[in-house]
């Protein structure tokens, strides 16, 4: 691919956090793991901007900002 | 990019006390995102609620919300209603405040079919007060209350709501989060009293007493259970069986309560 692909910034709040894993489980692609007891990015690469962890995140601890 | 919730949210309130995993909170989304699609006004919109966990929502919420009694939340929404027929008044609440202790007022307040919207997140149990059985547990599901099991059948909310008169009512379930902002954006704008149940998971006193290793889970059979209503038309009562229709379920246009009430009040001779 001559174009670089964009890709987004994945913001996490990490005081907001509670660990509940839903936004690990439901990424389509596992872009996404548990490090301790907050979630943070593995493999940012991966990630197809489908928003379904910020959708999912029921603290508002997760914001995908992709143009 | 990414929704800007905090414009909708009370400064200094998150994190918020909702329990790792509970639905609450994605529904809480759902209805900031219904709000922002409906341009709502903050001054011109109420949120009310009862008590519960559920209830504990409008006080995120940067607009003119009221924290009232147990169960009473629709008596006093039309109160609110009654006074200020422009403004948009959303009740929130969960299924023990909205059909056990509230269950009179919501009853009433589907037949007066007053302009409001009822959102009740039903996770089966009461949360708050330490895992009691609630009229919308499953037969044979295990409460605090009920260590060996529910005797009692379940409360239908939606069928409840249509039985009694609301002239909107649809459900939807937190793990379907796309749909719930849709569904509330819907109700919001019919004219008549709305019933948005959305069915929710309770890791903490639920999911626990009734072996769900997880909140995935939980949210995983609210996933095998929703069926929309569009695609259950095509299925068989035999494959039906267990499931739970979401979507709108029921819309009909049907007099308004406040106008009615203009109405008399016109007939008595009152804006004289």
């Amino acid at each position: 691919m001559s174009e670089e692909k964009k890709l987004p910034r994945i913001e996490i709040i990490e005081k907001y956090c509670k660990g509940c894993h839903i936004c690990v489980e439901f990424c389509p692609t596992k872009v996404l793991e548990m490090k301790g007891f907050v979630v943070s990015v593995k493999d940012l690469d991966k990630c197809i901007k489908c928003m379904q962890c910020e959708l999912r995140c029921p603290d508002f601890a997760i914001k995908v900002h992709a143009e | 990019m990414a929704f800007d919730y905090e414009k909708f949210i009370r400064p200094g309130k998150l994190p918020h006390i909702w329990c790792p995993g509970c639905g609450h909170g994605i529904v809480m989304k759902g209805l900031i995102r219904a709000m922002d699609t409906l341009n709502l006004v903050k001054e011109e919109t109420a949120i009310v609620s009862g008590i519960g966990c559920a209830s504990r929502l409008p006080g995120y919420i940067d607009c003119c919300t009221l924290h009232t009694a147990h169960g009473r939340a629709a008596a006093f929404a039309t109160g609110v209603k009654m006074a200020k027929p422009e403004m948009n008044v959303i009740l929130v609440g969960g299924d023990g405040d909205g059909t056990a202790i509230g269950g009179n007022h919501f009853i009433h307040a589907c037949r007066r079919n007053i302009n409001m919207t009822y959102i009740i997140l039903n996770n089966y149990i009461y949360g708050m007060t330490g895992g009691q059985f609630s009229p919308c547990t499953p037969t044979g599901h295990k409460a605090s209350t009920t260590p060996y099991g529910n005797p009692d059948p379940g409360f239908d909310i939606a069928k409840l709501a249509i039985g009694a008169g609301a002239s909107f009512v649809a459900r939807g379930t937190a793990f379907h989060a796309n749909q719930i902002d849709k569904l509330i954006t819907e109700a919001i704008q019919h004219k008549g009293f709305s019933v948005v149940e959305i069915l929710d998971d309770c890791p903490t006193t639920y999911g626990r007493r009734n072996k769900y290793k997880s909140v995935i889970e939980m949210m995983n059979r609210l996933k095998e259970v929703a069926v929309p209503v569009k695609a259950a038309e095509k299925m068989t009562a035999e494959q039906l069986q267990g499931k739970v229709l979401t979507g709108v379920l029921h819309k009909v246009e049907r007099p308004e309560y406040c106008e009615e009430y203009a109405k008399v009040i016109e007939r008595a001779g009152g804006n004289k």
